[in-house]
């Protein structure tokens, strides 16, 4: 359990205050510990070689000679690969992707695991790999989305509905008065959170021990019980700090198990480390989109209709379809709206999810036609999109929980200053001649629950302990969670033990879907609630107790003491109610979960507003965004410094989303040809401007007890589709194809 | 990373007869040596190790007005030395705009003017490529091509040069001093490049043991200082290899330009000089009409290897912004983003 | 073969045997030293993660060969602080959240030591960004990061602090 230093908070609450990271002693002290620092003792480096080829199969190892270099240990193929309790091409559930563990020769995708070599040193291993020099059976792969007819899958990102629709969108497109129909498309893209997926992994007879970082703690657990057919309980997986993970870490990925099964050959600890041009395959990739559009508005600028096509892939083996159509379900007030998604399959990896899945790629094309349909009316951008404003989702018709986009275009637009677009294009230029554009997006990004438990406590000592296995991966769970949980037991951090990172705490359900903070949250609160509640028993019966007689409702807990609500000036301390009873401590379990009824009841979003000021070298076409300012409004905000954080990483991923990612598949070979951190750009901090970010005030009542929201997905909505809009207004030229580059704009 | 001999050179003669044998590489800094060593694109059964040979890490200001860069000199030392950055001013802006800090401050200059390609193919050992594999062919070609060569490339080969540094250098006349079996010789840099050819593998004249010690730029290039620029369109703000970039000095008389210089990058194998741009200048006004002539003049033997077209435009473009900028004057201080679009420079003079 | 060499790590001088000359820099000190906080994030000098001080300038630490660095000075991320005193950058890194996921950090934070040591920068944003373009941050921690370091360099002005290290 990594050793955190507290800050106190300021005012008796922690909840709302801007506390600096619990962890940030250890991260910029280099003690941070992340899977691959681990070195237990008699440790093994271990190598995976990858399939140059996307499809085929592996017709030769040169396995002697990768043995024969000094230092190689064993060299682990599908001839001697530890026998699985299950065949890794099973699928249960759609959340349980297959992997490629080395149970046959087949070739299915570029950078496919092929052997695993072990050795004393990382160098021998290295070289190892390299000495196999594999020889294959080369079948041509199939990749691009024209690899064959498209068809339409069951369902598309977590099993969502495939088609969504309301009213008649051909007859809402005919009586249109102006119509725009405009095609975008995305390319591949791959997290490349900057830790390689590592593992350190340690068998003690029947038990596992691994240090691998995960967003899914308790799903890694089930996931290698079921393959090595181990118990849940002799397993332990620590991942305390992840050094980024974005949805790539979400599963436990091929390699990952590969560094188990590597552990378990050789009988010795076993580091798996990914190289760079390893995570461009076996890992997840947000997969390419093509996206028609089409919509028709009234004579006054209405829509009558809008009509979200998405084609997308898939790999050749497994089913995750980017769900890029699904925004246009929530967004904007149509009477008729069509959602669609189609898909081919490819000789890739399995896509998998990344940082919003469906809504960062859904939201670039659905705000780039949602600008040229205000330019075909003659609206300004924020005017059209007021004229639109969904006061209820348009599909489902259900009333919003709560939703406070008017005042995050409101005040996003005078922060930057809107007003001073002039509203043609090309028509804006800097003091040294460089054109300027304005453009804007709107954001959003469901609020999700998910599912969670956590345990709680507070001792005679006046201390308290609260555990889940919860999963920080930069967003500050280790932050915000100890924030929930020193409110919810009523004491203040500093008396707090804060639990978390491990796999044998109760299970805090994954960090994805910007659910983690309302849904471990909610999981805390309750776990605490309950541990009051028993407190508050003991004292408000007990006569001699100041509280005696006030009922459970009637006290609330601060400071380590109980409180009269109708006189404050009676209370007591944990301490004095404990030892009166005798007990050392009180403890007990709470969940966290959706309400059935209030999803049922209400439609559940964060949104926003996202400016963005870029600026274009008339000749070059070099692309700078210059200023960006995004308001967002997500329901209660447990730590405004990093939610303001979490809402610059967004828009940062915005920048890069517009300008910078691309995965350059060569269609011949398969294989992604910049796949390193030199070419496969992603922004610099010279590429990143002034960002400003408002944290709008929102009250959500129903969207979890806390009133939380998530906030680490909904900065890239709308973000990239406002530089798309800003380079249009600078340069005259839509690019409906993104990452924007230089060489579009040469006119 | 294969497994390879290491040896320290003492002296220059030392390193010379082991880098002779066959296999064998020079580790300077090795910030590129390595990364082609870990991609497995070379593996060299030697290294030897001339990092720790003395006096070749000196800039020399010589009396005839001329400077003499030790090839062990970091490019930072180089960029930041006061006189240096003065004399040859889009030279140290090169040097500024390539890489990051932190290779500047490892890399050498020779290792710099050394550097491999960054063709994609050419770094993916399951690629066919003749650089690697002379008559294995050029996958490349029917590739992804977007940021490959306009001038200068055969169907053997059409792989750009990666650096930045070598395009001030060789429209400044700068040479090379090469220590080698046969002695010490002196090239101008710009014959130390071979265009691919046939045999794209052999892309320098360097002989096997052949040591390059220094770099010198002579008297008369300081003579541009004034007027003297390097510009880099790039796909990233910082930290991008080139899509194409510029050099160029002009030394203005009486309103006319009495001499030209000027070299691109990003768009041919080596370090393009393009001479008879330069002569389009010689004696014209300063103007965006001459610049435009000039720039149409390099780019007149472009053509695209693959899906680059744009390039060549864009070369054109970059020639006549870099003019202009080379006219208005050389800045006082090195701009806060180095040769970049956004340096804050207006666009017309 | 076995290749000895000296290096001043943190201030310590060790004595060190490699039984291998492919061992970087980064390699050495991460699995042959147990200074785990250079981190790796490409091994090819594209993320700056490895980022450490070699004779009082930065560099990345996955293209240096450890042996050609006989005699060197290395300073890592653990040898920054003095004791228990934040060295002023890894203190604004905290104040600024110049950090989220934390495993650039330890690169971030050597590159802005040794970008105030080069003095180029000063208070300007602009130069400080260009500066600090090496180390890439996927969190997009980049607005806090410049933050820090502006803060940072204004510190060490002050207080003649910047070269503690």
């Amino acid at each position: 359990m990594p050793d955190i230093a507290y800050e106190q908070a300021r005012h008796g609450s922690s909840i709302g205050q801007p506390l600096t990271r619990r962890d940030g002693l250890l991260k910029v002290t280099g003690q941070a510990t992340y899977a691959a620092d681990n070195r237990p003792e008699g440790l093994l480096h271990a190598v995976v070689a990858v399939s140059r080829i996307a499809r085929g199969r592996v017709a030769h190892l040169d396995v002697a000679a990768a043995k024969a270099h000094p230092g190689v240990v064993e060299v682990m193929t599908g001839a001697n690969a530890p026998r699985l309790a299950q065949d890794p091409d099973a699928k249960d559930n759609p959340f349980m992707f297959r992997l490629d563990l080395l149970q046959n020769d087949r070739v299915r995708y570029a950078h496919q695991p092929i052997a695993v070599v072990i050795a004393q040193t990382l160098e021998a291993a290295t070289e190892g790999a390299e000495l196999l020099a594999p020889r294959y059976e080369v079948d041509s792969p199939r990749i691009g989305l024209d690899a064959e007819a498209p068809q339409q899958p069951e369902g598309v990102g977590a099993g969502d509905k495939t088609i969504v629709s309301r009213g008649d969108v051909e007859a809402g497109l005919g009586q249109a008065e102006r119509r725009v129909e405009a095609t975008y498309e995305t390319p591949a893209q791959y997290h490349n959170a900057l830790e390689p997926h590592a593992i350190v992994a340690q068998w003690e007879g029947d038990r596992l021990i691994v240090d691998t970082p995960s967003q899914g703690l308790a799903m890694a657990k089930m996931r290698l019980a079921g393959l090595f057919g181990l118990s849940p309980k002799n397993i332990l997986v620590r991942s305390p700090f992840l050094g980024g993970g974005f949805g790539s870490k979400g599963f436990l990925s091929g390699p990952q198990v590969l560094g188990v099964m590597a552990a378990k050959l050789v009988g010795r600890p076993v580091k798996l480390v990914l190289r760079r041009e390893q995570m461009f395959g076996p890992v997840g990739h947000r997969a390419e989109t093509r996206q028609t559009l089409r919509l028709g508005t009234d004579a006054s600028g209405a829509l009558t209709a809008l009509d979200h096509h998405t084609l997308t892939a898939t790999s050749r083996f497994d089913d995750f379809y980017e769900p890029a159509s699904a925004i246009s379900r929530y967004l904007y007030a149509a009477p008729a709206v069509s959602t669609r998604h189609s898909g081919v399959r490819v000789d890739t990896g399995t896509p998998l999810f990344m940082r919003a899945p469906g809504e960062a790629s859904g939201s670039v094309a659905l705000e780039g036609a949602i600008d040229e349909m205000a330019e075909a009316c003659g609206l300004d951008p924020l005017a059209f999109r007021l004229k639109n404003y969904a006061e209820s989702e348009p599909i489902s018709g259900r009333p919003f929980s709560s939703k406070a986009l008017r005042e995050c275009y409101a005040q996003g637009a005078a922060r930057f200053g809107w007003h001073k677009r002039a509203p043609a294009p090309r028509s804006m230029r800097d003091s040294t001649g460089r054109l300027v554009g304005y453009g804007m997006g709107t954001a959003l990004f469901p609020a999700l629950m998910m599912q969670a438990e956590a345990r709680a406590e507070i001792r005679a000592d006046g201390t308290g302990t609260v555990a889940l296995g919860a999963q920080d991966m930069g967003q500050g769970a280790w932050t915000a969670l100890a924030q929930i949980a020193a409110d919810g037991l009523g004491i203040d951090l500093a008396q707090l033990d804060f639990q978390s990172g491990t796999s044998d705490l109760p299970n805090a359900g994954i960090a994805g879907g910007s659910a983690h903070t309302a849904t471990a949250g909610t999981a805390i609160h309750s776990a605490a609630a309950a541990v009051l509640a028993q407190l508050a028993d003991l004292a408000t019966n007990d006569a001699r107790s100041a509280l005696y007689g006030a009922g459970n409702a009637g006290v609330y807990a601060r400071g380590g003491r109980l409180i009269r609500r109708d006189d404050e000036g009676r209370s007591e301390s944990f301490t004095e109610i404990l030892n009166r009873a005798g007990r050392a401590s009180i403890s007990a379990q709470g969940q966290g979960a959706p309400d059935p009824a209030a999803r049922e009841a209400y439609a559940m979003h964060a949104h926003g507003a996202v400016f963005a000021e870029v600026s274009v070298d008339p000749d070059l076409g070099q692309i700078r965004v210059t200023r960006l300012v995004g308001a967002f409004a997500a329901g209660r905000i447990v730590n405004p410094r990093l939610v303001t954080s979490q809402y610059y990483g967004g828009m940062i991923w915005g920048v890069s989303f517009a300008l910078h990612e691309n995965a350059v598949v060569d269609p011949r070979s398969g294989r992604v040809m910049n796949a390193n951190l030199g070419e496969y750009h992603v922004p610099v901090n010279a590429d990143v401007p002034p960002i400003e970010a408002i944290l709008v005030d929102e009250h959500d009542p129903h969207v979890n007890p806390l009133g939380i929201k998530g906030v680490g997905e909904i900065g890239i909505t709308g973000t990239a589709g406002a530089i798309a809009n800003a380079v249009y207004h600078a340069t005259g030229i839509r690019v409906r194809k993104t990452p924007i580059t230089l060489d579009r704009l040469l006119g | 990373m294969n497994r390879f001999d290491y040896v320290r050179a003492g002296s220059v003669a030392e390193a010379v007869a082991a880098a002779s044998e066959p296999g064998a590489a020079y580790l300077a800094a090795g910030t590129n040596l390595l990364d082609l060593m870990k991609g497995g694109i070379t593996r060299p059964g030697r290294l030897v190790d001339v990092t720790y040979l003395p006096g070749l890490d000196a800039i020399e200001h010589l009396p005839d007005g001329g400077v003499r860069i030790g090839a062990l000199v970091r490019n930072s030392d180089l960029a930041y030395d006061p006189q240096v950055s003065k004399a040859y001013p889009a030279v140290a802006e090169a040097l500024l705009s390539g890489a990051s800090a932190q290779l500047r401050n490892a890399a050498t200059v020779a290792g710099n003017l050394l550097q491999r390609t960054r063709c994609p193919y050419f770094y993916d050992p399951a690629s066919a490529c003749n650089k690697r594999d002379p008559g294995a062919g050029c996958e490349a070609r029917g590739g992804e091509t977007r940021l490959h060569a306009v001038l200068g490339w055969s169907e053997h080969c059409i792989a750009t040069h990666p650096s930045d540094f070598c395009v001030p250098l060789v429209s400044l006349n700068a040479t090379v001093e090469i220590e080698g079996r046969a002695g010490t010789r002196e090239l101008p840099l710009d014959a130390l490049y071979r265009l691919p050819e046939d045999r794209p593998d052999r892309e320098t004249v360097l002989e096997p043991g052949d040591l390059i010690v220094a770099l010198r730029l002579p008297a008369d290039a300081a003579g541009f200082a004034g007027h003297s620029r390097y510009l880099k369109v790039r796909d990233r703000t910082s930290y991008a290899f080139a899509v194409v970039s510029a050099a160029a000095s002009l030394r203005l008389e009486g309103g006319r330009i009495n001499e030209a210089r000027i070299a691109l990058g990003g768009v041919a194998l080596k370090p393009w000089r393009a001479r008879v741009a330069e002569a389009v200048l010689a004696g014209a006004e300063p103007s965006e009409r001459s610049f435009r002539d000039a720039a149409d003049a390099a780019l007149a033997e472009a053509r695209p290897s693959g899906d680059n077209t744009y390039k060549i435009e864009l070369a054109r473009r970059l020639i006549v912004r870099t003019l202009t900028l080379a006219a208005a004057g050389t800045p006082e201080r090195m701009p806060a983003l180095p040769a970049s679009a956004f340096s804050g420079d207006a666009l017309h003079a | 073969m076995t290749f000895r060499l000296t290096l001043t790590v943190n201030g310590e001088p060790r004595a060190i045997e490699l039984d291998d000359p492919r061992v970087t820099l980064l390699d050495l000190l991460r699995e042959r030293l147990g200074l785990t906080g250079s981190k790796k994030g490409c091994d090819r000098g594209q993320c700056g993660a490895c980022t450490v001080l070699l004779n009082g300038r930065r560099i990345n630490s996955c293209l240096a060969l450890a042996v050609s660095l006989d005699g060197a000075e290395v300073l890592t991320i653990e040898g920054l602080a003095a004791g228990e005193q934040l060295h002023p950058v890894q203190a604004a890194f905290i104040e600024h959240d110049g950090f989220q996921c934390g495993f650039c950090t330890p690169g971030q934070i050597m590159s802005a030591v040794g970008l105030i040591r080069e003095g180029h920068a000063g208070d300007d944003p602009e130069r400080v960004r260009e500066g600090m373009s090496g180390n890439l941050c996927r969190c997009g921690a980049y607005i806090g990061i410049t933050e820090a370091v502006l803060d940072a360099q204004a510190r060490s002005v002050g207080t003649g602090q910047g070269d503690a290290a």
